[in-house]
């Protein structure tokens, strides 16, 4: 045996549409006595489950997952991203031995302890203090274990006030803290998270990642499912990007999560465009060759260091010696909120261009951005002397790139490792007086 | 390098599922926490609580006395009506509550079968086992009918345990089938008040087992396992007629009905986060 905390191979689930949340779940005797016993025939057969498909004619299949294979080490802590769809819920079921797979295996040394929707098994009727020994049992904690450990997950969960109050009468929040304390406390070999950082405030989220970043220090295995990517950068060694049931990359966090948003944008770093090509933006005034995200030495990048500037670089060409014309861009994050919008202010731009060829690249500075993936849109506009502006070419979404802490210290972070949000996140000057005020 | 930690594997469903009874031990506390749970909650949110497991055997009791017993006019055994009908009532509504609590069981904890993994057996296991709370109560009332009524329980109330047992096995035999096919087919829970309302009076709750003469019948008659059961209640207790070979065709088929009913829910258990 390696020392692989967790080995999945060639691991494939197969659903059949509508069997999951829907109005099929369970059919009525009449709908499918003929199919179970059809269904019987082949399980006793040992037919495959394609063999079915054909016989019950209509009958759609799917593969949530399809030939899954991959291992991860003891001690490593892994991020899984993809699409709602790709197959991180079902991969996460089947580790969790909720459901067993079609196809292939999958084997982990340790008992895993799996965070897939906190609160599991929580009855609204009994008491915060009657729920973490519920809980704790249906985690798979002896009676002792919880009993040694309860005075500390009512700590963690802030909620000490109303341990003895039935937890219908909780807030979501209070309940929600007093189930991941229960399952925080579980001390698993290998802990499966999934999505339980988008639950309650900034406090107790903070709270979370200290205590996940706790456990991976401890030397113990998480496979961590989320959409936030910054988090994933941040707290995991490793990522594994799922697509439609099957591994699409399998590497460094920043390198896989920049192919996710590659991917899931339809955007990369770098867009050109070939001077024949139908799709190029631009009118008879001009037209965009390509838009980069840049680094100091006019080097495409992907990810940039959050205290290092960053360019967008806009390549045009200026057709007719006519219109004054103006580079701007728009900034968005992965949330789609916009960060800002620039455009450059140089008295050049007032006058109408000689044609030829422009590189115009705009600098973002270091510590303005926060971290995250950030989509860059351009545009050359003319302002109107009545104040309007005409667009002559526009790129929505043109470029993406990752804006990454690498928690070397020189941020806006300081000692804070937990999320931040808005779209920006400077590094303020800040002053300081002692005294009396005067 | 080796861990020496325990290895799970997650494999495909298998043709022959292996009963994994002792992860049942292993999960004992779960058990308990289960039991504990329902019977906290059920009587948490009634206004009367354990008044209930009082009232419910007494008013059928009364019923039965009224329509058997006078109008109808059984013969019981040469026992006062009352206490042969309720000698008979609280096996059968221990069995009856725990074949519906576990038919049910399943689809009820849905939300925990889709979202953690322990041995689906403790779902029925324990709704069948929480039952026996509401007996023990209910019980008292028994005791409290054959003080008035100056019965004394015979030495054979050493075999009240057994009989007890093997209405338990019944249930939880009946139990697994139901349960397990309701997560597929939710007609069971429609079916099932209408089955037991029909085995009710198929067993010797509210006349006397003797009525039933010819032998085919009787054959057909022993086959209800709650026949053997009621029959060893009222022996044991009142000092009736003794169950007799009428016993030996219900512990068959609480066997039989058993390992099948664990083999079949073991087998569609491979499935039910799936379909539930």
């Amino acid at each position: 045996m390696s020392s692989d905390a967790i080995r999945v191979e060639h691991l494939a689930k197969q659903y059949r549409l509508g069997a999951m949340r829907s109005a099929f779940a369970y059919g009525s005797l009449r709908e499918t006595v003929s199919d179970a016993a059809a269904a019987w025939w082949r399980r006793l057969s040992g037919g495959p489950p394609a063999a079915a498909s054909a016989s019950a004619g209509a009958r759609r299949f799917i593969w949530a997952l399809n030939d899954v294979t991959f291992s991860v080490s003891q001690g490593e802590v892994v991020g899984i991203i993809g699409r709602n769809g790709a197959g991180k819920s079902t991969l996460l079921k089947i580790l969790s031995r909720i459901t067993r797979p079609t196809r292939g295996v999958a084997e982990f040394h340790g008992r895993l302890g799996s965070l897939l929707e906190v609160g599991t098994g929580f009855h609204p009727e009994l008491t915060g203090r009657d729920n973490i020994y519920l809980n704790g049992a249906i985690l798979g904690m002896r009676r002792a274990e919880i009993q040694r450990k309860f005075d500390d997950i009512v700590d963690f969960s802030g909620v000490s006030a109303f341990i003895d109050t039935p937890v219908k009468r909780y807030s979501s929040g209070m309940y929600v803290r007093l189930a991941f304390a229960v399952a925080a406390h579980l001390d698993p070999e290998i802990l499966v998270v999934d999505e339980v950082l988008a639950v309650g405030d900034a406090a107790f989220q903070k709270q979370c990642l200290g205590k996940m970043q706790e456990v991976s220090r401890s030397g113990r295995t998480v496979l961590f499912v989320s959409h936030n990517m910054p988090a994933v950068t941040r707290l995991c060694s490793r990522a594994i990007l799922l697509a439609d049931g099957s591994v699409v990359e399998d590497g460094t966090p920043e390198q896989v999560v920049t192919t996710y948003l590659t991917s899931a944008l339809g955007t990369t770093a770098r867009r050109e465009w070939a001077p024949d090509d139908p799709s190029i933006p631009g009118n008879d005034w001009v037209r965009v060759r390509s838009v980069r995200v840049v680094d100091e030495r006019c080097e495409t990048i992907e990810s940039v260091d959050v205290r290092q500037r960053v360019g967008i670089e806009i390549v045009f060409d200026v057709r007719r010696r006519e219109l004054p014309i103006v580079p701007g861009i728009v900034l968005t994050n992965e949330q789609g909120t916009a960060v800002f919008s620039a455009m450059d202010t140089s008295p050049r731009w007032r006058e109408a261009c000689q044609p030829g060829c422009y590189r115009s690249t705009a600098w973002i500075p270091g510590n303005l951005l926060n971290e995250g993936s950030v989509v860059a849109s351009v545009a050359l506009g003319t302002f109107t002397p009545g104040g309007k502006t005409i667009r002559q070419a526009a790129v929505n979404d043109a470029v993406v790139f990752q804006v990454i802490d690498p928690g070397e210290g020189g941020t806006a972070r300081g000692d804070y490792a937990g999320p931040w949000s808005a779209p920006v996140r400077p590094l303020l000057e800040w002053s300081l007086r002692q005294g009396e005020p005067s | 390098m080796s861990l020496p930690l325990p290895v799970t594997r997650v494999t495909p469903p298998s043709g022959l599922a292996r009963l994994e009874l002792a992860e049942l031990v292993e999960y004992r506390e779960l058990i308990a926490f289960l039991i504990w749970r329902d019977i906290k909650v059920r009587y948490k949110q009634t206004t009367l609580g354990v008044l209930w497991a009082w009232l419910q055997p007494i008013l059928t009791m009364i019923v039965f006395t009224v329509v058997f017993g006078r109008l109808a006019r059984l013969p019981s055994d040469g026992l006062p009506y009352p206490i042969f009908t309720l000698a008979a009532l609280l096996p059968w509504q221990l069995f009856s509550s725990a074949v519906t609590g576990s038919a049910n069981s399943l689809v009820g904890s849905g939300s925990l079968i889709t979202k953690v993994y322990f041995p689906r057996l403790i779902v029925p296991l324990s709704a069948v086992l929480a039952t026996l709370v509401d007996f023990a109560v209910s019980f008292v009332v028994l005791i409290a009918l054959m003080a008035y009524y100056h019965i004394a329980p015979t030495a054979a109330v050493i075999y009240l345990p057994l009989f007890i047992l093997l209405a338990l096995a019944a249930s939880f035999a009946a139990g697994l089938w139901c349960s397990a096919l309701n997560v597929r087919y939710r007609d069971v829970q429609y079916v099932l008040p209408f089955v037991m309302q029909v085995w009710l009076f198929a067993s010797p709750v509210g006349y006397s087992a003797s009525l039933v003469t010819s032998p085919v019948a009787r054959i057909a008659f022993g086959l209800n396992p709650m026949t053997g059961v009621i029959q060893g209640f009222r022996w044991s207790l009142l000092g009736a007629a003794p169950p007799g070979w009428l016993i030996l065709p219900s512990v068959a088929i609480v066997g039989v009905l058993l390992v099948s009913g664990l083999l079949f829910f073991k087998r569609m258990e491979q499935s039910f986060a799936d379909v539930i």
